[in-house]
């Protein structure tokens, strides 16, 4: 472990966190645009954050040690998922620890978590709201497993920094099977980050919720870290995209402390236009029924396996 | 790993593209949106020609570039559009199979287009033999659109699109047919499209739907 790596890890934990938010009012800011709204700031995450931390903390009657924990746990996994995912560069000290795989499992152990809190309290919204995103979450796992498998069959290995390094290799060589993967990522970023064609991260509506059902009963710090947390995710999400589907600009050991200064500004640049991305498809789709989510899922699992089907016809 | 030279790279990565279409067709319920598709299809087939008409320097495959852009990117669909407009069909209403068992249909198909393509691709000569199964993939898909729609409309729309399947199994399998064939073939993909656009309004009139099912009773009255 160099000097070098070291910094980048912690760099890239340390932009994960403070930015996240920011990408998320990116989008929202986007979406308003879209939308002949007047945009809010790029910045109202933030404020929203500092407002909840402020805040006293209230808890539900006969909350179990569970409840209480369940926003450390997640936004602990959420930064554990930051450093594993090669946003910035590809040699991480910390990336030896688990590969795409394991990434998968850990995204997992926050969605349970989540899901057992909601139901912890005994609210009917709760139980709900954990049931649906538990539903959404079986179905998109194999879609995203898939797309990981099709990507480490390319590049054979399933560590996310290699495979992004492999396949940042030739500019010039195109991996048809990409075309279908990246169909099937971008569903099932969809709605893992609770967007708007699965469902919608700006209702209250309760007959519609899914995510923010889940969170009615938090308050104060624990809201905040759990909203922190669904930033992170949104955010880690679109880092392993990058990571699979434009490598392109991640530094490499070669590349010396130069690369590391270039790699920020590129991660900038494609979060800005990944995020203009998602904030159109959100306004050209309409929210599907909960009982259409199966179907959209099963659309991304399907495209992720044409993907898998193509590279080995035509994989070189 | 063995690198193929770019521009067969190039080439694969239109028949992915040209698949994905397929499916998008499949699982499309507007038919405004499908002729949109139909046309798209159109050109990646004709990007298609053109690099391998490039590759190979057969002039034949750069006049059937320019046939395909101009028939099957511009006159097709702009017909269809017409057609479209004219007789006010928009959606296609109630498939016949859901939505997610036709995907799982059409996923079974590419599996069983790829197997059977194995053959043939080990007996083929071309430098783009590995995509032939990706164009037998597309005139089955097709095939399965023109079985599960019941309008008139978006079955024209995959009879239109197996024949691009078909063109590009030609193409990936012997580099394209012998031009005479070829004019023949456009020509007669055009009169189709003619004399079905007659045949809609017919069925209207008759109907005043262009559900096909009207068409299965042999009598009039029952």
């Amino acid at each position: 472990m160099t000097t070098l790596s070291a910094v980048t890890q912690t760099l890239e934990v340390i932009f994960a966190a403070l930015v996240a938010p920011a990408f998320l009012g990116w989008v929202n800011q986007c979406r308003a645009w879209l939308q002949n709204r007047r945009p809010p700031s790029v910045l109202q995450p933030y404020w929203g954050l500092r407002k909840l931390f402020h805040k006293d903390a209230i808890l539900a009657d006969g909350a179990s040690p569970l409840f209480r924990i369940t926003p450390y746990v997640v936004f602990g996994t959420m930064i554990v998922a930051a450093a594993i995912i090669p946003s910035m560069g590809t040699r991480l000290p910390l990336s030896t620890a688990a590969d795409g795989i394991a990434l998968v499992g850990l995204l997992a152990t926050a969605r349970v978590f989540v899901s057992l809190a909601a139901m912890d309290i005994g609210t009917a919204f709760g139980s709900l709201g954990a049931r649906r995103e538990m539903m959404v979450g079986f179905l998109a796992e194999p879609a995203l497993l898939m797309v990981l498998f099709v990507a480490a069959m390319i590049s054979q290995t399933t560590s996310l920094p290699l495979i992004a390094e492999s396949l940042s290799v030739g500019v010039h060589s195109l991996y048809p099977s990409l075309a279908f993967t990246g169909v099937a990522f971008t569903l099932v970023l969809l709605a893992e980050n609770a967007r708007i064609p699965v469902d919608n991260p700006a209702t209250h509506l309760e007959l519609t919720m899914i995510h923010e059902a889940m969170l009615l009963e938090y308050s104060a710090r624990h809201l905040a870290l759990m909203e922190w947390a669904a930033a992170l995710k949104l955010f880690n999400y679109a880092c392993i995209g990058f990571a699979m589907f434009v490598p392109w600009g991640a530094t490499r050991e070669a590349l010396g402390p130069l690369g590391l200064v270039l790699a920020v500004p590129v991660l900038a640049v494609k979060l800005v236009i990944a995020g203009a991305g998602i904030a159109l498809i959100e306004t050209l789709s309409a929210k599907l029924r909960v009982f259409r989510a199966p179907e959209f899922l099963a659309t991304a699992f399907l495209f992720a396996v044409l993907g898998l089907l193509v590279h080995l016809l035509l994989g070189t | 790993m063995l690198r193929l030279p770019l521009d067969l790279q190039l080439l694969n990565t239109c028949a992915a593209l040209l698949l994905l279409l397929s499916f998008s067709m499949l699982a499309q319920r507007r038919v405004v949106n499908l002729v949109n598709l139909l046309a798209m299809q159109g050109g990646l087939l004709f990007v298609a020609t053109l690099l391998l008409a490039w590759r190979t320097g057969e002039f034949h495959l750069f006049l059937s570039a320019l046939l395909t852009l101009a028939l099957k990117v511009v006159g097709l669909p702009f017909l269809l559009h017409r057609l479209i407009r004219r007789l006010g069909v928009y959606w296609d209403t109630e498939p016949l199979i859901n939505p997610s068992a036709t995907m799982l249909l059409g996923l079974l198909i590419v599996i069983f287009a790829f197997g059977l393509a194995q053959p043939i691709s080990a007996l083929a000569s071309t430098a783009t033999r590995s995509t032939i199964g990706v164009a037998i993939a597309v005139i089955l898909l097709a095939f399965l659109t023109m079985i599960t729609r019941r309008k008139a409309m978006s079955q024209v729309v995959g009879f239109l699109s197996m024949e691009n399947g078909l063109f590009f199994g030609a193409m990936s399998a012997t580099y394209g047919m012998p031009m005479v064939v070829e004019l023949g073939v456009a020509l007669d993909v055009l009169v189709a499209m003619l004399v079905l656009g007659v045949f809609f309004f017919q069925i209207r009139e008759q109907f005043d739907s262009l559900d096909l099912h009207h068409l299965e009773s042999l009598k009039e009255h029952e």
